[in-house]
């Protein structure tokens, strides 16, 4: 039988060789995912993953991909330093939208004046919007013990029929012929997250996202508040008697996640999307989840591991309208990178012990 | 004493019961046994000696089933012995009590033994003959009782019994006095001198020589992984088997004797409820260490030691006034502002509690040594002073590690708890207080610690130390106190206490009833 044992110390080599490993294993076993589907599966696999940087629209594409990349790392910063702390907030598609509504409705409050505080007090809104919806499971969690796992996750679900209700009713165009959906911010220019770049579809929401990746990653390693949110996941008797309050911790993690989640959809409403409409949010939020772990939990991992899926994104994107593929298989893919990663992950920490049975004959 | 080849000692005109010889077991990085061989006879109690890493552990877990050697054979009974599981090795006769007890603490004694069988017998039928064993061996143990209600003695037993009910041939045990308290341990060496009498062999784990010399008719010492020497325990001095299992001549600490300042450290009337599951609450807790006083707390796992130590550190908060630190009420305050008012301490687990398991040990020295050794400036982290911190600690308690960037669990227990103290020492404490200071630590490391706590309270500190191991609080205490049940017994004075009188205080006797129970 073979065995796992545990490494005395962590593999160095599996710690980087996890994520490639991954991506090859979930290019292999889709591929007969979709071969069983009676599809070419290289031709899926090239359309995915090389067409939308080398291909024919790889001009419109490559831009895109930031625009996918930046909510994802925006938002798998924020849960990736919720989960190093082992607080589980799996709810950010719904502080996503929350914020987006909260950030929106400051927009739509001032409209039509034109202001240059207008946008500034939009994000600060989504940031705050974010923040407060992830502060209901962090104070259920330090005040009643409560699990934020099911809370959040069930909030999203309210979230999504506070969105409903806002596209319908009280953010609703009023010139909008009746219509579910706000007014377009790409029509009103104070308030609009407009490109920087538009051939690299950078906008503030990506600029956001890199400034935040390189400062949590100052965080985690240099400060004393990173420490012990490393010190709390990995040993949470040590984190008290090191002196961590978990309480805080857990309202600081929850809090900085849920602010995160809530300025990227502040940042997509105002841009890429344009308006709060019933299915403006794409799952952004569960999709950060997988890029926080492809990422390592580490921010810049979580930049590289971003753009990874952002590629899958825009290349599923491409092999659903060119190839035919329903959408769901994509995101079958999607999670199978999530199920080998964490598979895989496994090396990191133990190694494989082939049976000693054939050094020392006649066991069993 | 026999030189170091293999296969040597044995039991003197014994039929020969389990003979291992020329076993190797190597794993990465490390070699645990080397060409290592002895003879067990039947009846025979043969001690394995060694320090912390010598590779005692790793040789009965090959006996055992649970680790298999990479070359050497063994024989059991005269047949080829190698087990591939311990299922194996019981059928054939092998049994072990391990230091830590695998027991589920909301089913009775009964139920814990049926689980460890491979084909338990109806539970009335199995409670009949728990009852018997436990009669025939002097061993009371009642099959009903939850064994979240049993003491660690009474634990141990139900594993004793476990064992017994399989008629081994070969009973192995390791450390087994480690949580018992004198009386206890008469009760487990009578029952040890029976089964030897009736043929059954006993491997006895242990670094107490005085038990070993006390019990066993054989030894064989481990040093390195390699066997180094064989020895008749009855006839050597345990100074004797201290220096060939250390294999450098040993120093007992010294102490200085200092001028008894201030009251340092001052609990009065703490009562807390636990916050561990099973645990024991504190009740009315009330003692006073001057500057330069070590106070030893004795009892029994489980009597809230572990309790006294959250409530000392800070991670337990009670109200302000039940503790003060040099005058200041200070039981308020949480394990960062304690250590800013000089209170250092260290918990019994290392493992996850006192260190992070997974982090560096530079990490490591990071999580207590942070605002003493002011290693954060201005919330930042400043690693290289981090790193300087915990190198010096490696140096000066002797840590064997590669390096300082490498898992605290890559160490052995012993090594890893050197890093620990010296984390905790070297802070410039007033005030320091340690739960089990060098359990499962070899004899010389244990001396060096208990030689540096000596050093810092003739410096000045007050130091409580919790200790299971009676001699070693009696070796390094000025004042001594049992917790028994949550309460503390009032600290007296250790010159002039006799072992009786420790017993009866940990046995049962709440203070003012030792006197009473002592005629």
């Amino acid at each position: 039988m073979i065995r796992l044992e545990k490494r005395p110390n962590p593999s160095r080599f599996w710690l980087y060789a996890t994520p490639p490993v991954a991506v090859l294993l979930t290019m292999v076993v889709g591929g007969i995912l979709f071969a069983a589907m009676g599809k070419n599966p290289i031709e899926v696999i090239r359309t995915i993953f090389w067409d939308p940087i080398f291909g024919e629209f790889a001009f419109y594409l490559r831009g895109q991909l930031l625009v996918k990349a930046g909510p994802l790392i925006l938002i798998a910063i924020g849960l990736a330093l919720g989960f190093r702390a082992g607080i589980w907030n799996i709810g950010a598609e719904g502080q996503y939208i929350i914020g987006a509504i909260c950030g929106a409705a400051v927009g739509l409050a001032v409209f039509p004046t034109e202001n240059r505080l207008i946008f500034p007090a939009m994000v600060i809104a989504g940031a705050f919007g974010g923040w407060l919806w992830a502060m209901i499971p962090a104070i259920l969690k330090t005040r009643f013990n409560t699990n934020e796992i099911l809370v959040s996750l069930m909030l999203v679900y309210v979230a999504q029929t506070i969105l409903a209700k806002a596209s319908t009713s009280f953010l609703k165009n009023p010139e909008g012929m009746g219509f579910p959906g706000s007014r377009n911010f790409n029509t009103y220019p104070a308030a609009k997250n407009g490109y920087l770049i538009e051939s690299l579809g950078l906008h503030w929401g990506g600029v956001a996202a890199l400034v935040t990746a390189v400062l949590i990653y100052i965080l985690l390693t240099r400060h004393i508040a990173g420490f012990q949110i490393r010190l709390a996941g990995q040993a949470p008797r040590a984190a008290r008697f090191h002196g961590v309050n978990p309480t805080r911790l857990v309202v600081m993690c929850m809090g900085i996640s849920g602010a995160l989640a809530g300025l990227a959809g502040l940042f997509e409403v105002a841009g890429p999307a344009g308006q709060i409409s019933i299915d403006f949010n794409t799952g952004y939020g569960f999709t950060a989840i997988i890029v926080a772990f492809l990422g390592r939990l580490n921010p810049l991992g979580i930049v590289l591991a971003g753009f990874l899926m952002a590629l899958t994104y825009v290349g599923g994107e491409m092999a659903s309208t060119n190839l035919g593929l329903p959408s769901a298989a994509i995101q079958v893919f999607q999670g199978m990178l999530l199920f080998f990663l964490l598979g895989v992950d496994v090396l990191t920490n133990y190694r494989f012990r082939l049976p000693a049975a054939a050094a020392t004959a006649g066991a069993k | 004493m026999t030189g170091t080849g293999t296969e040597k000692g044995g039991g003197a005109g014994r039929p020969e019961l389990l003979k291992i010889s020329g076993v190797t077991k190597a794993y990465p990085g490390v070699i645990a046994n080397s060409d290592v061989g002895f003879t067990v006879g039947e009846g025979e109690v043969h001690a394995l000696l060694g320090e912390n890493g010598a590779g005692k552990s790793t040789l009965v877990k090959m006996i055992y089933g649970l680790v298999r050697p990479d070359s050497g054979s063994m024989t059991f009974r005269g047949q080829p012995y190698q087990p591939a599981k311990p299922a194996e090795a019981r059928r054939l006769g092998v049994a072990m009590v391990f230091q830590h007890f695998s027991l589920f603490e909301a089913l009775n004694v009964a139920e814990n033994v049926a689980l460890g069988m491979e084909s338990p017998p109806p539970m009335r039928e199995l409670a009949s003959r728990i009852r018997a064993v436990s009669e025939e061996y002097g061993l009371p143990l009642d099959p009903a009782r939850m064994v979240g209600d049993l003491s660690a003695g009474e634990r141990q037993r139900v594993e004793i019994i476990r064992c017994l009910l399989q008629d081994p041939k070969l009973l192995i045990m390791d450390e087994p006095t480690s949580v018992l308290t004198p009386q206890e341990v008469e009760i487990l060496f009578k029952t040890l001198r029976q089964l030897s009498s009736e043929g059954t062999a006993i491997l006895y784990i242990s670094h107490k020589l005085e038990e070993i010399k006390a019990l066993c008719d054989e030894a064989t010492i481990l040093r390195r992984g390699k066997v180094v020497g064989t020895c008749t325990p009855r006839e050597r001095t345990a100074r004797e088997m201290a220096e060939l299992m250390v294999g450098t001549t040993l120093t007992p600490p010294e102490r200085h004797p200092v001028d008894k300042g201030e009251v340092a450290l001052g609990v009065s009337d703490l009562s807390v409820a636990s916050p561990i599951p099973f645990g024991t609450s504190l009740k009315n807790v009330s003692f006073t260490v001057a500057k330069g006083e070590v106070l030893g707390i004795a009892g029994v796992a489980g009597n809230g030691q572990d309790e006294l130590l959250l409530a000392l550190s800070g991670e337990l908060r009670v109200e302000p006034d039940r503790l003060r630190i040099a005058s200041h009420a200070a039981g308020d305050l949480g394990p960062v502002e304690r250590r800013k008012a000089g209170l250092v301490s260290a918990p019994e687990d290392r493992y996850g509690h006192a260190a992070a398991p997974d982090m560096s040990l530079i990490e490591n020295a990071f999580l207590t040594g942070a605002i003493r050794r002011g290693l954060v400036n201005r919330g930042f982290i400043d690693w290289g002073k981090t790193r300087a911190f915990a190198e010096e600690v490696i140096a000066e308690y002797d840590v064997r590690t590669p390096g300082p960037e490498v898992a605290a669990r890559a160490l052995s227990g012993g090594n890893l708890q050197k890093f620990l103290m010296g984390r905790e020492l070297n802070q410039s404490p007033s005030v320091i207080v340690i739960n089990q200071p060098t359990w499962g630590v070899d004899a010389a490391a244990a001396a060096a610690i208990r030689q540096a706590i000596l050093d810092r309270a003739a410096e000045g500190a007050a130091v409580v130390v919790i200790s299971q191991d009676l001699d070693e609080l009696l070796e390094v205490s000025d004042n001594f106190a049992v917790l028994n049940e949550g309460r503390l017994t009032k600290p007296v004075p250790v010159q002039g206490l006799t072992m009786d009188q420790i017993g009866l205080m940990m046995g049962g006797a709440h203070g003012m009833e030792v006197a009473h129970h002592a005629e």
